[in-house]
């Protein structure tokens, strides 16, 4: 099941913070939020400030698990003229400057349409590591897990992509175990019934359900959705693997992009 | 169909955030209690037969008939089903069943709003919450309904995002479902969405087609010939179709051709579309090279939607439905035509469907026989129709 553990940039990540005792900060940009160039910068940014590893949002035009921040940037890049062949494009030119680990998140829809096959060929040629598809749960992802090595012939030993599923509060024990067992990379825990940029509330059912899913997988599970601040990024940082940034980053760098870095240093140094 | 994890052939299947399958899972396990649940049929029946006064009548429009001059035209009166539309069918069933499930909520999106009134009304028979969600342009467009929902105590909610019609409010009905899934239900108004979605809607919404086979048999003494239905979802389509499946009766899908397929501005999924994932399941669908969603354009807010059942799909691929559309003015013309000819003012939907037999029948010999959905009635396009003939209501 984990044959390609160990070795791609994403677990190599999480091995080093481990050893380290450290947590791994998970930033996310929606790509071409105003443009492509404008991205690029920011991921270097990002990546002089601390990220671990990046989330590159892809834009599509119904983005159903997002709430009215990320929905706002999507249309903005979409309007921009960006489609996820540009942001594969854009990945490869990026890897001339950067080898931060690169997790695309967008919807299966634009996936489907460029071909499975094509698209974990394509980015992981150009340097993608990983993929989050928010309304690809596993029993739908059988074809993309064989092509991006998570299963399939014992030969294929080198993996192309890391697969990252959701975990939500209202998964069951036995969901738990189909989504962890098809993680590979990291589990993305979801903070909260919802969509992105919602409330946090930090509890004991949140700390309950983490340790639900630490005893179904020993992966590393990062938490996301609705953290805001640096106190959150702290609190999750405390029992999670990593902490994941989204809403509150896309929102720094629309409104407040002379604050973005400030902002940014302040959330690397709470997890 | 479809087989377990909710295909019809290639279509099908459950694309949705992982916050929500456990509840689609409580859902499937749910629906399937209670299709063997003697209480729940007996209950559902009763309200069926004294609240939504079915069965509705399968009526011989003999002036239309006689008029365009070839097939004999029955209509499906499911315009005078209570709250004016086949909706209730459906919306009812779901209210039933939430109620069952221990819910409190009933969330749901609306685009003519006859599903929002069905669910709002659904939800006071039953005494749970509701919240309706509509896209700005249809709020504006159906300002009937609009009311008709706050008046059975229902919240709505205008959506101002993106295309801002019925995509747009069922992607705010799912992020609602995310956000409340623990004590709300989400009644979907279409055999759409994802798994157990289509075949539950489907199946609530068969009775139409049950009915209609008895009376045909009692009127005719035998089968129709054809059977015409409009396609936005798809569930009224699938509600007639569904009991003539096995049979030899053609079967024609009418969707929304808009404003023309050479202009880009319709809603003809099969016509102008390709194969796609939107909103929980595999369909055909609008949209552009790279897999973005398209917007879509129809005089009527019910068949104005980028996506088609997944059944449709399955239906359209093996030939058993044939699938057309008819335009604007085409659906407007019927529309005319059937409240002069008949005195029967059809949804703007249902219009669609009319056109169509309009354009069939008087290919046909007399003793030729064709069913007519007659999803919904017209009360509330009339101030959209005046609009467009350059009548302003005050109402």
């Amino acid at each position: 099941m984990s044959e390609g553990r160990g070795n791609t940039r994403i677990s190599s990540v999480f091995a080093r913070l481990r050893a380290a005792g450290k947590k791994a900060f998970i930033p996310y940009l929606m790509a071409g939020d105003p443009d492509l160039a404008t991205t690029g910068e920011r991921i270097l940014l990002l990546e002089r400030c601390g990220a671990d590893i990046i989330e590159l949002g892809v834009p599509f035009s119904d983005p159903l698990a997002d709430g009215p921040t990320i929905q706002a940037a999507a249309e903005r890049a979409l309007t921009a003229g960006v489609t996820l062949q540009k942001v594969i494009a854009f990945t490869r030119e990026m890897r001339r400057q950067t080898q931060v680990p690169l997790v695309f998140m967008t919807y299966y829809n634009l996936i489907f349409r460029y071909g499975e096959e094509r698209f974990v060929r394509d980015a992981a040629e150009a340097g993608v590591d990983g993929v989050i598809i928010p309304d690809l749960p596993p029993d739908e992802a059988k074809n993309l897990l064989r092509l991006s090595g998570q299963s399939g012939k014992k030969e294929k030993k080198e993996r192309l992509l890391d697969t990252i599923f959701l975990i939500a509060p209202t998964s069951t024990k036995e969901r738990i175990r189909t989504v962890a067992a098809a993680c590979s990379g990291f589990v993305y825990y979801v903070s909260m019934t919802g969509i992105t940029g919602s409330r946090l509330t930090i509890d004991r059912a949140l700390q309950d359900h983490l340790a639900l899913i630490r005893q179904a997988t020993d992966k590393p599970v990062a938490v996301g959705f609705g953290v805001a601040k640096a106190e959150d990024a702290r609190a999750l940082g405390s029992f999670a693997d990593g902490v994941i940034v989204g809403s509150a980053l896309v929102k720094k760098f629309h409104e407040e992009p002379a604050g973005a870095e400030r902002f940014i240093k302040e959330l690397r140094e709470a997890i | 169909m479809p087989d377990t994890k909710g295909y019809f052939g290639r279509y099908g299947g459950r694309f949705v955030p992982e916050t929500l399958i456990p509840a689609l899972q409580e859902l499937e396990s749910a629906y399937a209690e209670i299709r063997k649940d003697r209480i729940f049929k007996r209950e559902l029946a009763h309200l069926q037969t004294t609240y939504v006064g079915r069965p509705t009548p399968l009526y011989f429009a003999k002036r239309l008939s006689e008029k365009l001059g070839g097939a004999k035209i029955y209509l499906k009166r499911e315009d005078l089903a209570h709250t004016g539309a086949h909706k209730i069918n459906n919306a009812l069933g779901q209210a039933l069943l939430a109620k069952r499930m221990g819910k409190k909520r009933l969330v749901a999106e609306t685009g003519a709003g006859q599903h929002g009134v069905a669910t709002a009304t659904g939800a006071a028979l039953t005494g749970l919450e509701c919240e309706i969600y509509m896209g700005a342009v249809d709020v504006q467009r159906q300002a009937l309904n609009v009311f008709r929902m706050k008046l059975l105590g229902a919240r709505l909610n205008e959506v101002s995002l993106g295309s801002r019609t019925l995509k747009d409010a069922i992607n705010e009905g799912l992020r609602d479902w995310t956000t409340n899934v623990r004590t709300t239900h989400y009644v979907m108004g279409t055999v759409f969405g994802p798994h157990p979605f289509p075949s539950l809607v489907r199946d609530f919404q068969a009775v139409i087609g049950q009915e209609a086979k008895r009376q045909i048999l009692r009127a005719e003494g035998r089968l129709p010939d054809y059977l015409i239905a409009c396609v936005g979802g798809g569930s009224n389509a699938m509600g007639l179709f569904n009991a003539f499946i096995k049979t030899g009766v053609s079967m024609i899908g009418v969707e929304a051709g808009g404003k023309g397929i050479e202009s880009g501005e319709h809603a003809a999924r099969f016509a102008g579309g390709s194969i796609g994932v939107l909103q929980g399941t595999k369909s055909y669908l609008l949209q552009d090279r790279d897999g973005n969603v398209l917007g879509t354009h129809s005089v009527s807010a019910g068949l104005d939607y980028a996506a088609v059942g997944p059944e449709h799909a399955f239906f359209k691929d093996a030939g058993r439905v044939r699938y057309t559309y008819a335009n604007d003015d085409e659906a407007l013309s019927a529309f005319g035509l059937l409240s002069r000819t008949e005195g029967i003012i059809p949804a703007l939907e249902s219009s669609h469907a009319v056109a169509e037999a309009v354009k069939l029948a008087p290919t046909l010999p007399c003793d030729r026989i064709i069913i007519v959905n007659l999803s919904g009635r017209g009360d509330k396009d009339v101030q959209q129709v005046a609009r467009l003939q350059g009548v302003e209501l005050h109402v």
